[in-house]
């Protein structure tokens, strides 16, 4: 061996870095549109590999329904807001030496970029480790990474920065329309848009610069039309780069890659194409300086002439990195974790076949689609075209063999009642917009596509209007043939063949139900009756090459099938499907815990669930996956493969409760609280006969089929009354109605009433607290895991209500009360697991609002806030385990701090919709603060969600009649915090008689200026704006609007709004320290 | 989607698999094996080293983008059969100019579609690779099964004569007349540096256009070609191709190749690196399924960097044959000179003694099998890389490779000096 390659050869010893030994980790915060729980799935994997590897693992996230905020997962973890302040006193009591910062999303990287800037990271001596602060600035700043591009030869739109409407426009005569607006350092792009005219690129600008951080936009040549493609590439210390996967968006560019359909692997790129974007994603990864990690880069094809653009990269795992793990098995961030301290990618084996090295690049032999799952139902008057701005919840993924099974399967996972794309008798088609919602994109569009196939349209003509690629289109024609076929035939026609082509297809059993008139039970007798019975098979990796050792499974009608069920005990846990307002992540805590208990006691466990974010479809979480959609149909097959023990329907929330009944019917074995006791607790009546024989006392109620029936019942109640649709979950259309014309306008406008509709009308307890609880019972004893007291009074959602944990108010006798009535209720149910109840507290009297005896939103956040892990607790009284024997500790013990629990909303998303709060939910996702006592606790739940509380200033109030005694003292208390006062005359006239200094504003209507160009122009610092009944486009409208889109401090409750004050002298007094979990004691 | 004419495949083993007929009419033999790639379908069906064998996709969208003539890497395809989960009805690029189905029409592939391909790449991976037929004619599953069993294999067949061009000729000057189809030869030099005479064993068109760019002058000369006749054209370096069959079968080249090495540098790809090793005195053998696709992770010892490769072999360098290990030229370790893991492990290139040609160093190896990927002889300059570094279907982190053998003709010593360009 010459010396210049055994000198070649030291050089490629990059050992583990044994220097380090102690690495902070941020987490991504709470989920919002844009950051959803991908980033608990990465930075989970994370804790996990690095502690597996001898490191301390010390983590800071705000979010308290994260796996990855689990006791266990860290050596020291810190549920804090994710702000400089204090994560600089995290540092300061734990002292790192390093700070991985790509795997918390844009959230923990910003964090991350502050805390280098400011210089905390060098004072402490914390090196950054995966990505430096350099690296991060060229990969993020678009002028640097523009400079980049060019130095490495290529091609980038044309584009333009701006600082104001007049350089945009200036900008503009160079680029020409339609323009895109990106501005700087915004989260999931928010704040861009489209220009397609002059008032349009003022307002996008104009709100654009002042979103951005830095006050800055880039106006951009507009590649509207072309093809988007995404490259998930790693890289390691050693230089070895692999491509993990490529993703290619079905609809064209001009739609945010979070809003779009996605399709793995690329599809319609020959293999130069490819190449050439291969070596263009390794390049850029150099170029940027990307250590170690994974990182994704965003491309546009032009489709007449293949001309390639860079559009982006993210220096971190993003949410096409967990779907690119979960796409092809190759877990992007575990490795990451890994190469961060040194491994190389060709010392890691691959978790599948386990003999073969991480250093290659996935080969996959089905076909992957995502589609989003939006939730525009939540926030009327909002603009629901798709652009550049991230607008979906969600997302759900399908894997099929071919691009139409796994269109149809995603199409059927979105949890909004469709059977597949269109052809299940849901279709409705606006018929004077038709071609206009083809041509824009939007939700419906792909049901508007198979449509127009439907009706005869050309491939050629819908590429046309759609920019979509024929490829794609052609898909869904034969999707439509297939339909056709079915039709056609008629079930009693269908012989084997012809069913096994409708269910290769793609069509679901439900959807060749409609379209043959029969049900779906008899449709799926009849398949089994023909011998079409599914097939399932592995996610390897590597397209079949090597034996896979990790049972990661879809499902597909093939010749073949690899499940060999094991003769161990096994149990089956359902999912919680795509994330949506009202079913978030903290289901799929509660159905990873379940695993993980279950586990624990011998069990094989069978996770099932069609959300790529989460760490449920981790393939690690659970013996077996199965990455399927939660319908009956889906997961009967899979029961019929792998004959369960039981299945756990109650974890997931809405998703698997729906179908806890027809798999009951069919002879599938549901562990814990059964179906009937779920019915027993959603039926009014019978229910109501339940508290009647308990004693309990709840609001009046009634029901109504017709307008009339309605005011008649109002009467006998008497107002206000909570008013809502019968037919729908989680406080959807619900509203509270404080006089008869409101009532009446309501239930003509707002719902079908009919006999089958019917109107449901119970009492409004205004001004009554809200108290939530969850329990666990195993049928003879019920074990209290905790008692909300919410901040909000009742009327708001409870899932937007803050809430604190133990109690702040109440009085230790209504807290027993409170605490007997549960226990009593779940045993006279039957309640075999987790049960939530919610209860108002009135002048000394209990109400139960409602029961739901399955797991709630609140499970992790109070087995946070208590240190028992309730949903374990219930998994294991679920497989017939005692309570006595699981030694909990006392319910009445003193936890010796408060745990308050915040909601986070969307607003901000959705220009146009009123951000008041109400009975029906939006909010995305929760924080939790934790402090010794209620105010400070308060205060970083609020910190933890604006990333900062108004210190001083100017205080605008203007409330409703009702409360405007009960606003003085909290005014009188924020002046003697120094704020000075903002009112309109009305609350003016009332704080001036109550000894108040007052500076007076007009209305909006009054002319100007006015309140709303007083919060534009940063007068204002925090403004408390109550509403009364359901105002549309009122002055509360545009004070709170204006609040939301210039990030002021909005509060919409007089409970918040006292809650707050006493936050803000919490933080003023500078008592505002950082806990530990570990420190809490407890069992977990 | 299905809508051809009912064919069949069936294997030597009695497994039997139905279809629809996506290609000609007809009925086609070989051996099956299957190729991952998820692109580059026609650069596959194009490689003359495919002769002789059924390919199976494992990607099951094929078709997609057309076929172009520009992508060619041969003048026709040499691939015996095609088999697809689901053929493309429409073709979808910008370059796209004809379709799959159209294009293996008119080459006469018989070709089919709708199978589960991963049950079948299952099987071979299992099974081992094995002799099949492809028909749409006999769809008589037992008859189909026969055949199959009495179809050739490739262990022992020179396939070699049936797909080098008969005449030589030079890239970018006038095609052979059995090339129809006019030929993207991509940039080719106005000043050539080197002439590079290229035995032809069924050269696929990128490795010509590599070479080019890299300002060879190339010769393609038919396989048997003397070594007398190489030298009267005086090139700067030899350059040994890809090619179908059993390489053991070949032995006409690798003996002409003897006579060639130390007079001129060497470089081999794939079939040419067999021909290199068994020149070398190395023997090859069969690997159970080989390696066909473009995620291939191989270490370069020299470097310890990992690319990801293209391949296709079917065959494969057993490299411990050449010779005794020589420790001291091996890092002083005395590792199992079959172990390759273990000199992977210790970021060692392994050096053994040639009887007649001295030091061969083993510079690349295969991560997911350990298996022989490159050779390079230290006491005459020779090399060679069992994948293929133009790529074409593949990703391009090999091309430093051709850069190697300009070196090697420029007469430096450390040719791997540079990684990736």
């Amino acid at each position: 061996m010459s010396r210049h390659d055994r000198a070649l050869v030291e050089r490629q010893r990059v050992p583990r870095r044994d220097d380090i030994h102690k690495i902070l980790i941020i987490g991504s915060g709470p989920i919002v549109i844009g950051q959803a729980c991908e980033f608990d799935y990465s930075g989970a994997q994370a804790c996990k590999v690095l502690r597996e590897d001898g490191y301390e693992v010390v983590l800071v996230n705000s979010n308290p329904a994260t796996i990855m905020t689990d006791p266990e997962f860290a050596d020291r973890t810190y549920v804090e807001p994710i702000t400089p302040t204090f994560i600089e006193k995290i540092i300061a009591a734990e002292r790192p030496d390093a700070l991985l910062p790509t795997l918390g999303g844009q959230t923990g990287l910003n964090a991350a970029m502050a805390l280098a800037e400011s210089g905390i990271l060098d004072a402490y001596g914390v090196e950054l480790i995966g990505a430096t602060l350099p690296v991060i600035k060229k990969g993020e700043d678009r002028k640097l990474f523009r400079e980049a591009m060019e130095r490495i030869g290529l091609d980038v739109p044309k584009s333009g920065y701006a600082y104001s409407v007049q350089d945009a426009e200036r900008l503009v005569g160079e680029i020409g329309f339609p323009a895109v607006i990106r501005p700087s350092f915004t989260l999931g792009g928010a704040g861009g848009g489209i220009a397609y005219n002059v008032d349009e690129l003022r307002d996008i600008v104009t709100h654009g610069v002042a979103l951005s951080p830095v006050g800055e936009v880039l106006v951009e040549e507009s590649i509207l039309g072309w093809k988007e493609y995404e490259m998930e590439v790693m890289r390691d210390a050693k230089d070895n780069c692999v491509i993990v996967c490529s993703i290619e968006n079905f609809d064209a560019m001009g739609v945010h890659t979070g809003d779009s359909i996605t399709v793995a692997p690329a599809q319609t790129l020959t293999d130069r194409e490819y190449q050439t974007m291969r070596d263009a994603s390794l390049a850029i990864m150099r170029e940027i300086g990307v250590q170690t990690g994974g990182s994704n880069v965003q491309f546009a094809v032009d489709p007449d002439d293949g001309r390639l653009v860079v559009i982006e990269m993210n220096p971190r795992v993003s949410r096409s990195s967990a779907l690119a793990s979960k796409a092809t098995g190759f877990p992007i961030a575990k490795f990451a974790a890994k190469l961060a301290v040194g491994y190389t990618l060709d010392e890691i084996p691959n978790d599948i076949t386990r003999e073969t090295p991480a250093c290659f690049e996935p080969s996959i032999d089905y076909t992957v689609v995502k589609v989003p799952r939006w939730a525009f139902e939540k926030f009327p008057g909002t603009d629901t075209t798709l652009t550049t701005r991230m607008k979906s919840v969600g997302e759900a993924m399908a894997i099929g063999r071919t691009f139409a099974e796994a269109l149809g399967k995603a199409m059927r996972s979105l949890e909004n009642g469709r059977a597949g794309l269109g052809a299940d008798g849901k279709d409705e088609f606006d018929e004077e917009h038709f071609d206009a919602l083809l041509a824009t994109p939007n939700e419906q569009r792909p049901f508007y596509i198979a449509e127009a196939y439907r009706r005869g349209w050309t491939t050629g003509e819908i590429a046309t209007l759609t920019r979509i690629d024929p490829w794609f289109l052609d898909q869904i024609e034969a999707m439509v043939a297939a339909e056709n076929a079915v039709r056609e035939r008629g079930l009693d026609g269908m012989d084997a063949e012809a069913m096994r082509a409708a269910k290769r297809s793609g069509l679901s059993d439900a959807q060749i139900a409609y379209l043959t008139g029969a049900d779906e039970a008899q449709v799926r007798q009849q398949r089994l009756d023909l011998g079409v019975r599914p097939t399932f098979k592995s996610v390897d990796t590597c397209a079949a090459e090597f034996a896979a050792q990790t049972p990661y499974y879809y499902k597909t009608y093939e010749d073949e099938d690899e499940v060999a069920p094991s003769d161990r005990p096994k149990v089956m846990i359902l999912g919680a499907g795509p994330n949506r307002i009202g079913q978030g992540i903290e289901f799929d805590y509660c159905c990873v815990h379940g695993a993980y208990a279950l586990s624990a006691l011998g069990y094989e466990t069978i996770m099932v669930n069609c959300n790529p974010e989460t760490v449920s479809t981790d393939y690690d979480t659970s013996d077996r996956l199965y990455f399927e959609p939660l319908t009956l149909e889906d997961v009967l097959d899979i029961c019929d493969a792998e004959q369960p023990e039981g299945v756990l329907v109650t974890f997931g929330g809405q998703t698997p409760l729906k179908l806890a009944r027809a798999l009951e019917e069919r002879g599938v074995p549901i562990l814990g609280t059964p179906p009937e006791a779920i019915d027993l607790a959603e039926d009014r009546k019978r229910f109501a006969g339940v508290l009647d024989d308990l004693g309990i006392a709840y609001p009046a109620a009634g029901t109504a089929t017709t307008i009339e029936e309605a005011v008649e019942v109002a009467a006998r109640i008497g107002y206000p009354l909570l008013v809502r649709p019968s037919y729908v979950l989680g406080g959807r259309g619900m509203v509270i109605a404080y006089g008869e014309e409101y009532l009446v306008r309501y239930v003509r406008q707002a719902t079908e009433v009919s006999p089958d509709h019917p109107v449901l009308l119970d009492r409004f307890l205004e001004g009554a607290i809200e108290v939530d609880v969850d329990a666990v019972c195993d049928g003879t004893s019920v074990y209290i895991g905790g008692v909300m007291e919410h901040i909000e009074e009742a009327g708001i959602h409870s899932g937007d209500s803050a809430c604190c944990v133990p109690p702040f108010s109440l009085g230790t006798d209504t807290i027993d009360r409170i605490k007997t009535h549960a226990r009593d209720l779940a045993l006279a149910l039957g309640v075999r697991g987790l049960m939530n109840v919610q209860f108002a507290v009135k002048d000394e009297e209990v109400y139960v609002l409602e029961v739901n005896p399955r797991a709630s939103r609140t499970v992790p956040y109070v087995s946070k806030a208590t240190g028992v892990p309730l949903a374990k607790v219930a998994a294991r009284v679920m497989a017939g385990r005692p309570l006595a024997e699981m030694g909990l500790p006392a319910e009445d013990r003193e936890l010796g701090r408060y745990c308050v629990k915040e909601a986070v909303m969307p607003f901000g998303r959705f220009p146009g919709t009123d951000s008041i709060l109400g009975p029906e939910m939006k909010s995305t996702g929760e924080v939790m603060g934790v402090a010794p006592d209620f105010p400070a606790a308060y205060a970083k739940s609020q910190l933890a969600i604006d990333y900062s509380l108004p210190s001083g200033g100017t205080a605008f109030i203007s409330v409703c009649d009702r409360d405007k005694r009960s606003v003085v003292p909290i005014a009188r208390h924020l002046q003697q915090l120094g704020f000075s006062i903002m009112s309109t005359t009305g609350t003016a006239r009332l704080l001036r008689a109550n000894g108040l200094a007052v500076r007076e504003v007009l209305k909006v209507h009054e002319g100007r200026p006015n309140i709303v160009d007083a919060i534009v122009n940063g007068d204002v610092q925090l403004v408390i704006n109550t509403p009364f009944g359901r105002e549309t486009r009122s002055d509360g409208y545009h004070i709170r609007t204006a609040a939301v889109q210039h990030g002021v401090s909005n509060i919409t409750t007089l409970a918040a709004a006292q809650a707050s004050a006493q936050a803000i002298e919490a933080m003023l007094s500078g008592r505002l320290d950082v806990i530990a979990l570990q420190d809490f004691g407890g069992t977990a | 989607m299905t809508d051809g004419a009912r064919a069949l495949l069936a294997l030597e083993d009695g497994t039997v698999f139905a279809g629809r007929s996506c290609g000609a009419a007809g009925e086609a033999s070989g051996e099956a094996v299957f190729n991952t790639s998820m692109s580059g379908y026609q650069e596959v069906l194009t490689d003359p080293s495919y002769a002789g064998q059924i390919v199976t996709m494992t990607m099951p969208h094929i078709g997609n983008y057309g076929v172009n003539e520009a992508d060619m890497e041969s003048r026709g395809v040499f691939a015996t059969g095609f088999v697809m989960r689901e053929c493309s009805r429409v073709s979808s690029n910008w370059r796209a100019e004809e379709s799959l189905r159209g294009f293996l029409t008119r080459h006469g592939v018989v070709a089919i579609e709708g199978i589960d391909t991963r049950r079948l790449t299952r099987h071979i991976r299992e099974a081992g690779a094995m002799r099949a037929v492809i028909s749409t004619e006999d769809l008589d599953p037992a008859s189909l099964v026969a055949k199959a069993a009495a179809a050739p294999g490739l262990a022992g067949r020179d396939l070699v004569a049936e797909v080098a061009f008969a005449e030589r000729f030079v890239w970018g000057g006038e095609m052979p007349p059995e090339c129809e189809i006019p030929v993207d030869t991509g940039v080719l030099p106005a000043n050539p540096r080197y002439r590079v005479a290229c035995l032809d064993s069924g050269i696929k068109y990128n490795i010509l256009r590599r070479l080019a760019e890299l300002g060879c002058e190339c010769i393609v000369l038919p396989p048997t070609t003397t070594a007398e006749d190489v030298l009267a054209l005086e090139p700067d370096g030899v350059f040994l191709a890809n090619g179908p069959g059993d390489p053991s079968a070949v032995d006409y080249l690798y003996e002409t190749l003897r006579d060639l090495l130390g007079e001129r540098p060497v470089f081999g790809i794939c079939l040419g690196h067999q021909m290199l090793s068994l020149a070398l005195g190395a023997s090859t053998y069969k690997l159970k399924y080989g390696h066909r696709g473009g995620n291939q992770p191989v270490m370069n010892l020299l470097t310890g960097g990992v690319e990801i490769t293209s391949q296709n072999h079917g065959f494969c360098v057993d490299f411990s044959a050449i010779g005794p290990l020589m420790p001291e030229e091996s890092g002083g370790l005395a590792h199992d000179v079959d172990d390759l893991g273990a000199w992977v492990r210790s970021g060692v290139a392994p050096v053994v003694r040639s009887e007649r040609f001295g030091r061969v160093q083993l510079t690349h190896v295969n991560l997911n099998d350990m298996t022989v990927e490159g050779v390079r002889a230290l006491d005459l300059p020779a090399f060679s890389v069992q994948y293929h570094p133009e790529a074409a279907p593949g990703p391009h982190d090999a091309r430093y490779l051709f850069g190697a053998f300009a070196r090697l003709m420029d007469g430096d010593e450390a040719i791997y000096e540079v990684q990736g360009d």
